[in-house]
């Protein structure tokens, strides 16, 4: 089998290319999808018999929450790639991948806290999914610091892939050990995300800005992508012929 | 201070090139076992490097009588947490001593360099690491709980479950230490790194020495305890050889 295709994303100048053809083609779906579901959300579902309007922080939560994770998971995988197989460009990935899960984590606790005033009744519950999001969001601080903390960008790369495998592994324990912990605690909370038991009206925004969310973090990581490579090439010879062109 | 280490560093290499000289390929538990006593040695020699965690533990603890309240009715609803967070935080301050000076005098490339294989020798540093620190941390910790109104028959308990505890804590620690060599001021960096992976150790540790000081079985969050000390183990000795031979490069 013909594995050169898979060299190709390897090679800086054809992931900057790549990357920069690539970015409309997610960043306008995702815009287009969010204004969507947001007037779907907002606008066209109608209001929770319990929850009332306060309801729709939904649709910004939760897709933030799985962006969260979906992003650990994709840096980890990255990071995976580029430990394993030398791939500077997967390391490239991995590093611009953590500031955007960070974000998300970051929005999914403020929209999480902003839900549980109306909800719980407190800005902050020690809810297991709030705790792990806090832990996962400490996750990324530390990898980020790690990541700065080494000057050479080889060394960065690898170190902090290191860690971002670790944290992979320990993540599911960590959210199961958090479960386990809150069970003790307080009984089972109201909301279960699990089984989705939303009317179709009300389901379908939601879905919708997931898939919104996963193209913008597409379109944000190939922004930050290409970011990466300007500043890791910026001594290379395609580098100054792509910008002179 | 500086005679110190280069003395105990003569023995050790010594001692690996003996076992060279006697066939290729010596066995990796023979290397393991000088290692595990080089580093005892070398600790011994310094002891007072020593007591710093476990004085670092009794002031952590002794801090919450000032802070909360005197009365031993509500420092006893509290002692399981207090116990465990102030021994995550002296086995965190202990790491530093961890690689440091084996990094700082060229120790860690004569390991990687050895032929041994790298993750068997962190394995034995990280042991020697949890004798020095662990061990001792879990075996005061008693006099400390007694002194938060614990009842002295949950003593057993809360030993037990320190004792396979700060195993966990030990190996996720040295993965932390390992990512960490060669920065300057890691301090918080490291503490930024591992705290958050020794959360399922402290949950779970509390939760079992609070059982025992309510008279219940341990045994459901002891298990857990010990699964993740193996998988610590496991896996953690390939991470930090894995970090080790980075920071090498």
């Amino acid at each position: 089998m013909n594995w050169t295709w898979l060299h190709r994303f390897g090679s800086p100048p054809h992931m900057y290319r790549l990357a920069q053809r690539l970015t409309p083609w997610f960043a306008w779906p995702a815009s287009l999808l969010t204004l969507a579901a947001l007037y779907g959300g907002l606008v066209l579902a109608p209001p929770d018999y319990q929850q009332g309007e306060g309801f729709r922080m939904i649709y910004v939560h939760a897709p933030t929450a799985w962006m969260s994770l979906m992003v650990y998971t994709t840096m980890a995988f990255a990071a995976a790639v580029g430990l394993i197989w030398r791939m500077k460009v997967a390391h490239a990935a991995a590093a611009a991948c953590a500031p955007i899960g960070a974000s998300f984590t970051f929005a999914a606790l403020v929209t999480g806290s902003l839900y549980g005033e109306p909800m719980w009744g407190t800005w902050w519950e020690w809810d297991p999914r709030l705790t792990s999001e806090l832990i996962l969001f400490f996750l990324y601080l530390g990898y980020m610091g790690l990541r700065g903390a080494i000057e050479d960008t080889q060394r960065a790369d690898r170190t902090s892939a290191v860690l971002a495998v670790v944290g992979v592994v320990n993540v599911p324990i960590i959210h199961y050990s958090v479960t386990w912990w809150n069970s003790l605690h307080q009984a089972p909370s109201v909301m279960q995300l699990g089984k989705p038991k939303l009317a179709g009206s009300m389901l379908w925004p939601l879905l919708a800005m997931l898939l919104a969310f996963t193209l913008l973090f597409v379109a944000l990581l190939l922004v930050r992508l290409r970011a990466e490579i300007l500043a890791r090439e910026r001594n290379a010879s395609w580098l100054q012929e792509e910008l002179a062109a | 201070m500086a005679e110190l280490p280069q003395s105990a560093l003569a023995a050790a290499p010594a001692g690996l090139e003996a076992g060279d000289s006697a066939g290729e390929g010596t066995p990796v538990l023979t290397a393991a076992r000088l290692v595990l006593l080089r580093d005892l040695t070398l600790a011994f020699r310094r002891s007072g490097q020593l007591v710093q965690p476990l004085a670092f533990f009794a002031i952590v603890t002794m801090l919450f009588p000032l802070a909360i309240s005197p009365e031993l009715a509500r420092l006893r609803e509290v002692a399981a947490g207090v116990l465990w967070v102030a021994a995550l935080l002296a086995s965190l301050l202990a790491l530093e001593f961890l690689f440091r000076d084996d990094a700082y005098d060229g120790t860690l490339e004569q390991y990687a360099l050895s032929g041994q294989p790298l993750t068997g020798l962190m394995f034995a540093k990280t042991a020697a690491h949890w004798l020095l620190t662990g061990l001792p941390l879990a075996l005061i910790a008693p006099l400390a709980a007694l002194s938060l109104g614990v009842p002295p028959a949950a003593i057993p308990g809360i030993l037990a479950s320190l004792v396979v505890g700060t195993v966990a804590l030990s190996l996720i620690g040295s993965i932390g230490a390992a990512l960490t060599l060669g920065i300057r001021r890691s301090g918080v960096l490291l503490a930024l790194l591992t705290l958050p992976l020794s959360l399922p150790v402290l949950i779970f540790g509390a939760r079992a020495s609070e059982l025992a000081i309510r008279g219940e079985s341990i045994v459901a969050p002891l298990e857990l305890l010990g699964a993740l000390a193996v998988l610590g183990i496991t896996l953690a000795p390939l991470a930090s050889a894995a970090a080790v031979r980075i920071s090498l490069e």
